[in-house]
């Protein structure tokens, strides 16, 4: 019998201690440090008064520049300046070629596929720069509370995958910070406004930043916040919205499909400025360059610009559809609607969220400071002081995680939104006579079919002992802990054969990859199951098949007439062809002609096994 | 019961609430429910809120790996009890594998002819919703349908359970499965539709 004796944690530290400790809001443009102090968490600032530390850094011979500092040398120096890092975490050497004209930086192939950026300061990888400015963050926190770090909890994406969250804590690790958690962005914005509030009810996080969208779906309950469903589109954001617009004025100013890079970043700006600009005004002016010294001068309305961000609107309220579907939840139960990210900013964004949900979402508190806020909460009560709260923290993972079966399918272990931690096991058999090795290929994402998910680790089980196909249990158990990373282990029940991977892949999706992906999961679901069917299909031709050659080469002598043979060998014919170029249809009824053609064959074969198993025993025996 | 174990917070002096996890009892033992097909919903949320309260990893940020480690598989064991026990066809089907029932999910299927036509009839009429004049009505209909019947499994459930007729109530156990795999093809019709609108 197991037994686990836990003590009270809040309680074994000395209670007149306070520990210090904060929430890091790593931004992909900027970040942020918060900590608790006499019972408010706030933000903190640098020395000259400013809260935001833009997320860039520059390397020179002569040291490291982060921040502000950094930024303004990015115009002179733009190769050895690093910004937006966050988008290369956990991605290897291959990913980031496909991160098409983004990057203007040059890699080079590191250990274990992990890419290395040169700069005049050396060769660095995507995490040493993370630790860069989470060093500087730590020195400002230490140097506003007065002391050493106790640890911190950092925020990340919900969509982050296993590898980005690896490499996020380790960045923190390098930067001497002790990690006590990685939290999701959206909920931690949910902490910061929930206790906030003093809440209780379903609330949902709508959280549009620069290039991701997130929905978070949490019930709060006594402190407890328990995520219900979270969901989104990791290519969709402020960004797209500045793209809709700038592709509106090369149409109107007449300008040409191509026109040099220089060009679109600038054209993008002004996009960029427009959008901002119709933020508190209905109109605004455009004055362009189109070629050379030639400007086009308009003039873009509020109204022009909601017709053109309205698709990408209602992309992120089909997420938010879906998000409620899987919690669970009518929208009339949502009692408040919180607003996370730059982009929601926008009147039309916030416009289109009060109609969907029916109700004012809360912008109160600063849509920039909220995560970071809301990590601080978080990072105080896991550093026991706060003995007596009774916060909890309850999420999810958000991709379901599976295994490759036969034919390429996937067979979903722990589908996307169960609770974390968790463990669950399923049981696997041997598809061939005399199998004594399985390979086992761990993949996630939303798909049936494994190519298009993404695969997290591959493993071989081996020393299963030969025996009929079907006979083997192999038992494989996915653990997923409260940070969201995945241990599976394979297991054949009869033998006792192990084997177990801690799945810690070197580098995570491409942007193409995850866009894709969950385009693909919503627009695909048709394509997919047509896709299963045929695969499915295929494996049971061959199933059949190989059972139809045994069978024949067994008995076919002794049971059948010429005529009958070669009527069954017509019959495989046309299968094995079926199986080779057709369609799902096809290959069942060329299956359904085998089975009929050897119905008398398969009977026969029957009697005569069960004439020989009786043969020697008593009738009551059977009784 | 093996004797509790001194923790390391007794050294310090410092009060401890111990909490005994008992990996041997089953999850309406763990929920503090009593065994059975009815279900006391709030009090299933209350436990679950304590046990995670107690239990999560979270609460052991300043404990050792050995604790922390404990932590994670008790948490991982209150959540799969409460995912069980919440899920009407799951609490049905662990009720019955506590008698000893045994499920093969590759062979067990429901034989019954009545049976497998409606189903046959309500897979044909999902994959027909989409070409309906308001298709998203006509799947919201179609979903209501299968939810009820599926409810009317459960009542019959119970009154097997309670009646000691296992056989019967692993049939309805099949059976509520086959209504599970209809509402979540209704729920990603439902999603491709929504899709396919904007």
């Amino acid at each position: 019998m197991a037994l686990l004796q836990i003590s009270e944690p809040g309680m074994s530290t000395n209670p007149h201690e306070h520990r210090l400790a904060v929430g890091i809001d790593l931004g992909t443009t900027n970040s942020l440090v918060a900590s608790v102090r006499s019972g408010v968490a706030e933000t903190l600032p640098d020395a000259e008064g400013r809260h935001l530390l833009p997320s860039v850094v520059h390397y020179s011979a002569d040291g490291v520049t982060v921040g502000h500092e950094a930024k303004r040398r990015a115009a002179l120096d733009p190769l050895n300046t690093i910004a937006s890092v966050k988008r290369l975490m956990g991605r290897g050497v291959e990913d980031l070629k496909t991160l098409n004209g983004h990057i203007p930086y040059e890699f080079v192939a590191g250990e274990g596929g992990v890419p290395r950026i040169r700069t005049a300061g050396g060769d660095v990888t995507p995490v040493q720069v993370s630790a860069e400015i989470l060093r500087v963050l730590r020195e400002r926190a230490e140097a506003s509370l007065g002391g050493e770090l106790s640890g911190a909890v950092i925020t990340v994406p919900a969509y982050f995958d296993d590898a980005q969250r690896q490499a996020t804590k380790d960045a923190a690790t390098l930067a001497g910070l002790n990690v006590f958690r990685l939290l999701n962005e959206p909920t931690a914005a949910a902490i910061a406004y929930g206790l906030d509030k003093g809440q209780e009810g379903v609330i949902a996080v709508y959280d549009l930043g620069g290039g991701t969208f997130d929905i978070s779906i949490l019930r709060l309950s006594k402190g407890v916040f328990q995520v219900l469903a979270t969901g989104g589109d990791s290519a969709l954001g402020g960004d797209d919205f500045d793209r809709a617009i700038a592709e509106w004025i090369m149409q109107e100013a007449g300008m040409a499909g191509e026109s040099d890079h220089q060009r679109m970043r600038k054209l993008m700006m002004d996009a960029c400025a427009a959008k901002e600009a119709l933020s508190d005004s209905d109109e605004t002016e455009l004055s362009i360059q189109v070629a050379g010294d030639q400007v086009w001068n308009g003039c873009i309305t509020c109204e022009q610009m909601n017709c053109l961000i309205e698709p990408l609107i209602n992309k992120t309220l089909a997420a938010c559809r879906r998000a409620l579907r899987d919690a669970g939840v009518e929208r009339d139960e949502v009692i408040d609607v919180v607003m996370v990210g730059g982009s929601t900013r926008v009147p039309h964004v916030r416009q289109r969220v009060a109609e969907f949900f029916g109700r004012e979402p809360r912008v109160d508190i600063d849509p920039d400071r909220v995560v970071a806020v809301g990590a601080a909460l978080q990072a105080d009560v896991l550093a026991g002081n706060k003995p007596d709260e009774e916060m909890l923290l309850l999420d999810v993972i958000p991709l379901s995680l599976g295994i490759e079966t036969m034919g390429g399918l996937v067979e979903h272990i722990i589908p996307r939104n169960t609770t974390i931690p968790v463990a669950r096991a399923q049981e696997f058999t041997t598809f061939k006579d005399g199998q004594t090795a399985m390979a086992l290929h761990v993949v996630q994402g939303e798909r049936d079919v494994v190519d298009h998910n993404r695969s997290l680790a591959r493993f071989t089980l081996r020393g299963i002992p030969p025996m009929v196909a079907g006979a083997a249990r192999i038992r494989v158990t996915f653990q997923v802990d409260a940070d969201g990373l995945l241990n599976v282990s394979a297991r054949e029940e009869l033998s006792g054969a192990h084997a177990a991977i801690e799945v810690k892949p070197s580098y995570g999706l491409t942007d193409n990859e995850i866009e894709t992906m969950l385009r693909d999961s919503m627009s695909h679901a048709r394509e997919d199951m047509e896709a299963r069917r045929l695969r499915e299909q295929q494996v049971e031709a061959d199933r059949v098949i190989e059972a139809l050659d045994a069978a024949l080469a067994a008995d076919g002598e002794a049971l059948l007439e010429a005529a009958e043979r070669q009527a069954i060998d017509a019959a495989r014919e046309r299968l094995v062809a079926a199986r080779a170029d057709g369609d799902a249809e096809t290959i069942k009824r060329a299956i359904q002609g085998v089975e009929k053609a050897g119905e008398d064959f398969v009977a026969r074969r029957m009697n005569q096994s069960i004439r020989k198993a009786m043969a020697g025993h008593r009738v009551e025996e059977f009784e | 019961m093996a004797a509790a174990r001194a923790s390391t917070s007794e050294a310090h002096g410092a009060p401890v609430i111990p909490v005994n996890l008992d990996f041997s009892q089953n999850h309406f033992e763990l929920m503090g429910l009593p065994v059975g097909f009815a279900l006391d919903r709030a009090a299933l949320e209350d436990a679950y809120r304590r046990l995670q309260g107690q239990l999560h990893p979270d609460r052991f940020a300043q404990s050792g790996d050995q604790e922390r480690r404990l932590a994670v598989q008790g948490a991982a064991w209150v959540n799969e009890a409460y995912a069980t026990l919440k899920d009407d066809t799951r609490r049905a089907r662990y009720l019955l594998t506590l008698q000893g029932v045994e499920f093969n999910d590759e062979r067990d299927t429901a034989s019954d002819p009545v049976f497998l036509m409606e189903q046959m009839e309500l897979r044909e009429a999902l994959e027909e919703a989409p070409e309906a004049a308001d298709p998203l009505g006509r799947l919201d209909a179609l979903s209501g349908d299968i939810a009820a019947r599926r409810k009317a499994l459960s009542a019959q459930f119970a009154e097997a359970l309670d009646a000691d007729r296992v056989d019967e109530a692993k049939t309805l156990v099949l059976k509520m499965r086959f209504y599970d795999k209809l509402r979540d093809e209704a729920r990603r019709t439902a999603e491709r539709l929504e899709d396919e609108l904007l």
